[in-house]
Order: C-alpha cells, then sequence, then structure tokens
C-alpha cells in the first residue's frame, strides 16, 4: 500500500491573467523553500533540546504549495491558515527572526510570545495567523472576505487548510456561506494526505476532496467555482493554480482548489508514525518540491547551481542569526501578561 | 426631550437603528434577520431601510455566523450577528469563546473585534429542555469577551448601543419573555450606558437581593410583598454578567449584613456561587446570615407548563429565601 498524488487540472480552466514569472522571481521562490526547510528543521532540534514548547507542527515536504500559493498574491490580498503556519508565515514574508522568537516564546515574536507556534500573525502584511483550532479559521475568513466586498476594496482571501479539515461543520458552513454572498475566497485544501494519522479516504466520503466543490455550486454555474486538483509538489503548477483561483475570485465567485503534497515529517513532534511506512516516506522525499524545484531551475538556466549553493547557505545563515536573535530577546513580563485581554 | 415609555423591544429596535444610522461599518447578519424582520421582531422594517448589504439573512449556520462575524470585525466591519436563541450559541461556543474572546490576546493585540452577538435567553415558554435554558453565565467564564443582561427597556437601549461602539465583543443576551416590558427611555441618539456597571432598581436596608432579566422582575414583586411585612429589600441589577460590578452590592451588604441572589439559571456553578464567594471575600466581618441562592431547579426543562413553572424561579420562593436569612 502507498500513496500516490493523482494530480489533475479540469477542463474549462481559463488562461493565466497574471506575469509569467521570471528567473528572479524564481529564484526568490527557491530561497523561499529552502529557509522554510532549513527553519523547520531547525525548530525540530530546537525542540529536541527543549527550547521550543507546546505542539510543533512541521511543513517539512509542502513548501511548494505554501510559497507557490502565497506568490500568487498581491499586497492586497490576504492570508489565513490553520496550525502548520510557519511555511505560509514565512512566505508571506514574516521576518524569520520574529517567528523563531514566537517559537522561543519571547516577547520580540510576531504575536509578542502569546500565541507560539502555531499562531503566527503579521497584521501589517495581511496574514491573519495561524489558528490551532481544525476549522476554526475558514469562518474568519470569510468574515475577512466580506469587508472587502462591503467596502468595495480590491483583494482576496487565501485561506489554507489541512485535508483534515474538510470533515469538521466549520468547513461546510464557511465555504458555503461564501457561495451564498459570493465572497472573494480562494479555499486552499493542502491535502498531505494525513489528518493526523487517518488517511484521506479513510475520514472523507470523497477520495477526491476537491468534489467537495460541487456540494456548494449550481448546474448554472453559480455558486462555487471547482478549481483545479494541482501536484502540490510542483511550485510553478501550484502558482498557475492560485493565480488563476485568485482571478476568479476577484472577478466572479469563490473557489475551491486542492493541492495534493506530503508531509514528510510526523502530524507534530513525537508522532511515532505507526500509520504509514518509512518506504513511503521515502518515495517521497525522491520527488520532494525542494529537490523537484532546484532540477527544474538547474535545466532551465544555465549554471545556476552556484547562485543556488549561495542561497542554500544564506538560508542556513538567516536561521542562525534567527535562532541568535531568539535566544538574546527578553521573555514577556507580567505586564505582558495582562495586556491585550481587552481594548482599554 | 421627556423620556417617553417604550417597549424592551423598541428599545432594541431603536439602539440598531440609530447605530446603523451613525455608522456605516455598522451591519447586522444571522437567521431571519431580514425579509423574515427578525424572529423576535427587532428587526422589523430594516431590509426596507437598510437594504442587503446591511441587513443579511444567513443560512441556520451558528457556527459561521459567529465566525464570519469575528472575521469581519477583525478586519474593520462592526457587525451585530444575531443568534436566534442562546440555545443554539452552544453549536457557535468555539468561534465565540476561542475566537472571539482570544483573538486579541492570543496575537498581542494585533486585531480588535469589535463585535455583537445578539441572541435570546430565558425558559417558562414551554419550548422543551434544549429550548429552555438561560445560561449566559457559562460565557461570562471567559476574559475577552463582555456579556450583556438587560433587564428593562431603558437598560437594553442604553447597553445595546454602548455595545455597538464598542472595539470589545460582547454577548449581548435579551430575555425571550420581556420584550413587551415598558420604561421611559430617553430619544437621546447619544444615549449610552457605561458598559460593566450594575444599577440599584430598589432602595432598602433589610436585604441585599442581587439579580438580573427575570430575576429582577420576580424581585420586584417579592420586594412589594415583603414591604407589606416591613421588610425592605434593596434590588441590585447587575446589567452585565462580565464585566461583573459588585461594588454597589459590597456596599449594599455592609448596610444589611444579608444577600438573597436571584436568577434563572440552574443552581450549580452559577452566578449566584460567585457572588456569595466574593461576598465572603469582601465583607466577611458584616456578614450576619449565609449566602442564599434561588435559581431554577436543578433537572432540564419539562415541556408541560405545570411542571415547567415548579423548576423555576418565582416571587414566592423569593419571599421565602429573604425570610430565610432575615
Amino acid at each position: 500500500m502507498g500513496v500516490t498524488l493523482n494530480a489533475h487540472f479540469h477542463a474549462g480552466w481559463g488562461n493565466l491573467t497574471m506575469p509569467k514569472p521570471n528567473k528572479e522571481t524564481l529564484l526568490d521562490w527557491y530561497r523561499q523553500m529552502v529557509l522554510i526547510r532549513r527553519f523547520e528543521e531547525r525548530c525540530a532540534e530546537l525542540y529536541q533540546q527543549g527550547l521550543i514548547g507546546g505542539f510543533l507542527h512541521l511543513y517539512i515536504g509542502q513548501e511548494a504549495t505554501g510559497v507557490g500559493a502565497v506568490a500568487a498574491l498581491g499586497p492586497n490580498d490576504h492570508v489565513i491558515t490553520a496550525y502548520r503556519d510557519h511555511g505560509i508565515a514565512l512566505a508571506r514574508g514574516i521576518d524569520p527572526k520574529r517567528a523563531m522568537a514566537e517559537m522561543f516564546g519571547k516577547r520580540t515574536g510576531v504575536s509578542g510570545g502569546k500565541g507560539g507556534s502555531m499562531h503566527l500573525a503579521d497584521r501589517e502584511l495581511h496574514m491573519w495567523g495561524g489558528y490551532g483550532i481544525v476549522g476554526g479559521h475558514l469562518p474568519l475568513a470569510a468574515g475577512i472576505a466580506l469587508k472587502i466586498k462591503y467596502m468595495e476594496e480590491d483583494g482576496v482571501v487565501l485561506a489554507l487548510m489541512g485535508d483534515g479539515s474538510t470533515n469538521i461543520g466549520y468547513f461546510h458552513e464557511a465555504l458555503n456561506l461564501s457561495a451564498v454572498w459570493n465572497l472573494p475566497v480562494v479555499w486552499l485544501i493542502e491535502n498531505n494526505q494525513y489528518g493526523m494519522g487517518t488517511a484521506v479516504e479513510r475520514a472523507s466520503g470523497a477520495k477526491e476532496l476537491i468534489r467537495r466543490a460541487l456540494a456548494y455550486s449550481s448546474e448554472d454555474g453559480s455558486g462555487m467555482k471547482m478549481g483545479p486538483r494541482v501536484d502540490g509538489m510542483d511550485v510553478l503548477a501550484v502558482y498557475e493554480a492560485i493565480s488563476e483561483a485568485r482571478d476568479h475570485a476577484r472577478k466572479h465567485s469563490p473557489v475551491l482548489v486542492e493541492s495534493l503534497t506530503y508531509r514528510l515529517e510526523g502530524h507534530s513532534m513525537g508522532d511515532p508514525q505507526r500509520y504509514r511506512t518509512k518506504e513511503e516516506v521515502e518515495s517521497f522525499v525522491e520527488t520532494g518540491p525542494i529537490t523537484r524545484f532546484r532540477s527544474y531551475l538547474v535545466e532551465t538556466y544555465k549554471g545556476v547551481e552556484k547562485t543556488l549553493d549561495t542561497i542554500d547557505a544564506e538560508a542556513l545563515q538567516a536561521i542562525d542569526e534567527a535562532v541568535e536573535f531568539a535566544k538574546n530577546s527578553d521573555d514577556p513580563t507580567y505586564e505582558d501578561l495582562i495586556s491585550h485581554v481587552y481594548v482599554d | 426631550m421627556a423620556d417617553r415609555p417604550i417597549t424592551y423591544r423598541e428599545a432594541l429596535s431603536s439602539a440598531l437603528r440609530e447605530e446603523m444610522q451613525r455608522d456605516e461599518r455598522v451591519f447586522i447578519m444571522g437567521e431571519e434577520v431580514g425579509v423574515w424582520g427578525g424572529t423576535y421582531a427587532v428587526t422589523r422594517g430594516f431590509l426596507d431601510e437598510f437594504g442587503e448589504k446591511r441587513v443579511r439573512d444567513t443560512p441556520i449556520s451558528e457556527m459561521v455566523i459567529a465566525g464570519a462575524a469575528v472575521g469581519a470585525a477583525m478586519a474593520g466591519l462592526r457587525p451585530v450577528a444575531e443568534l436566534m436563541t442562546i440555545n443554539f450559541a452552544f453549536v457557535a461556543m468555539d468561534a465565540i469563546i476561542n475566537h472571539a474572546a482570544k483573538v486579541r490576546y492570543m496575537f498581542n493585540g494585533q486585531f480588535t473585534v469589535p463585535l455583537v452577538i445578539r441572541t435570546t435567553t430565558g425558559g417558562g415558554k414551554q419550548l422543551g429542555a434544549t429550548h429552555s435554558h438561560a445560561p449566559e453565565v457559562i460565557f461570562a467564564h471567559f476574559p475577552g469577551l463582555y456579556v450583556a443582561v438587560p433587564g428593562t427597556a431603558y437598560d437594553a437601549k442604553g447597553m445595546l448601543k454602548a455595545s455597538i461602539r464598542d472595539d470589545n465583543p460582547v454577548l449581548f443576551v435579551e430575555h425571550s419573555t420581556m420584550l413587551q416590558w415598558r420604561s421611559p427611555v430617553p430619544d437621546d441618539p447619544d444615549f449610552l450606558l457605561p458598559i460593566g456597571k450594575s444599577d440599584i432598581k430598589r432602595k432598602g436596608s433589610d436585604v441585599t437581593i442581587v439579580t438580573y432579566q427575570k430575576g429582577l422582575e420576580y424581585s420586584l414583586v417579592a420586594a412589594e410583598e415583603l414591604a407589606k411585612e416591613g421588610i425592605e429589600a434593596e434590588i441590585i441589577d447587575l446589567r452585565w454578567l462580565r464585566p461583573l460590578d459588585l461594588e454597589p452590592v459590597f456596599e449594599s451588604f455592609k448596610k444589611t449584613n444579608r444577600c438573597v441572589v436571584v436568577e434563572e439559571s440552574l443552581p450549580m456553578f452559577n452566578v449566584g456561587a460567585e457572588v456569595a464567594a466574593q461576598i465572603h471575600d469582601e465583607c466577611f466581618d458584616w456578614m450576619d446570615a449565609p449566602v442564599k441562592r434561588v435559581a431554577a431547579m436543578d433537572i432540564p426543562l419539562p415541556y408541560s407548563r405545570e411542571i415547567e413553572q415548579m423548576a423555576l424561579p418565582s416571587p414566592e420562593k423569593i419571599i421565602q429565601a429573604v425570610k430565610e436569612v432575615i
């Protein structure tokens, strides 16, 4: 038994309206993906050393989905996600120093050390946070999109979620409301094959989660648009899919997209992973998103290896600096403990 | 301008209308708020007056009504979301408690949630166990949220307007059997009552009755009966379960040395438990009798009128409790 990722685009998907990314952009995506990978690997080490507490859900294996999806957004767009949020936060531009400081529970963290790993937000960047309750952020996404529509602003909300969240009431209610009110949301299921330890087909009546879109769409074409089921290990494919979806959500209706990806680490730290074999995991390491993207870049741009090596080295250095910053930052104070319960 | 007696329902309606006229960002969303005109007719005529953009009917989906309202509030709108009854707020509890009340703290003050969730409470209408509750005290357990429990038209108007203008999330609990209650209410469009201030509804020197909503109605009746026997009760209407303002209670208790707490919620872990504990902390040296609690009986409410009324607080039960502490 093993998992295969059968991605396909649905017929009738329009033409990409955003400009094709240039070399510089692609190198920046590569930089982001490597930065996320190194960040996560370091977090795992620090967790083992007892320097990071609480839950820790790593994004290793899913970098192409986060980076490709966020790259398709503009500065006026909005991002919200679940608790596996480090990759999304870094892709949206949160400083790794402030992200790492949050892991350490320091007052210089993005959430002042009060949120932790699952709750990274930066209002200025329109990164509305990671959320720890499965599906709990999906209605919030609908509400943020309602504000865009109400104030007649330009922008969409990209709401990322795991496959596990598609089986909770929040998912149904939020997607339905977005269709009824025609809200500008791109709903993106990051299908990493397991909701904690339960495989998708053991938890969902629809094995292809993208089919859920049909439940909120009508024969006359109104309601939710069923977007593609995209190869989530291919950053270019994700970028293209979300670019199209964003365009559609701005002009027409909410869209559901499914990204087929794979979580290379456990659900969270300390997961014994009895629900899958080592061989299965190994098979995805070989075709992991960073390996694949690097090969693509090397094939496409002659002599780019040196640049890529430099990017790799710089990512490591950025993480070292982030850890130094976090270690040297102050703990929150009693004043921090009691502040922000209410608006005074 | 003279105060005009209006009903509790009219007070709610006019508060909503005035705040919507004052601020474009204020809008209503919820079950049957638009075409139907509100299941308790509070928003009748609003759809015609304000249009579909600002009076938004929703599916019967409490999780997303509350959750989307939180998101809209975080993003800068000022939603007034309506859950038909507080029984359905149980379905939306995660959105209210884990999100409305916590996102500000959890993200270190980056977000504000200027949200009002209106709902109705109360039993005694033969609606059976799942639709007959006064469980607002549950929501008062959580920091980050305010819980409003107005007991008169005057309070309903001033408190709702203040809630809509405040930047914190408020669960605004209206009593379903008090909608026809009348009291004089100012016409002033800026009539606001302070958040978290209780109110002395009757002066007295013999016993302090602490209560709200249905308990207030019954306590006022009981107090008139007690007065005939020469017992003068001081009645303090909490008006808010959070912020909970017990200063007037302590002051009153130091004068009467006796207290009865009256509420329609269940008898364990209720408002009375909190008030009694705080009186012990603050007024131990002034106690002449244990603090008594009058609440509903510790059972789900039945359908049959005869036995449903038996399970609820009443003026008679209040009179009996007062006599036990005198």
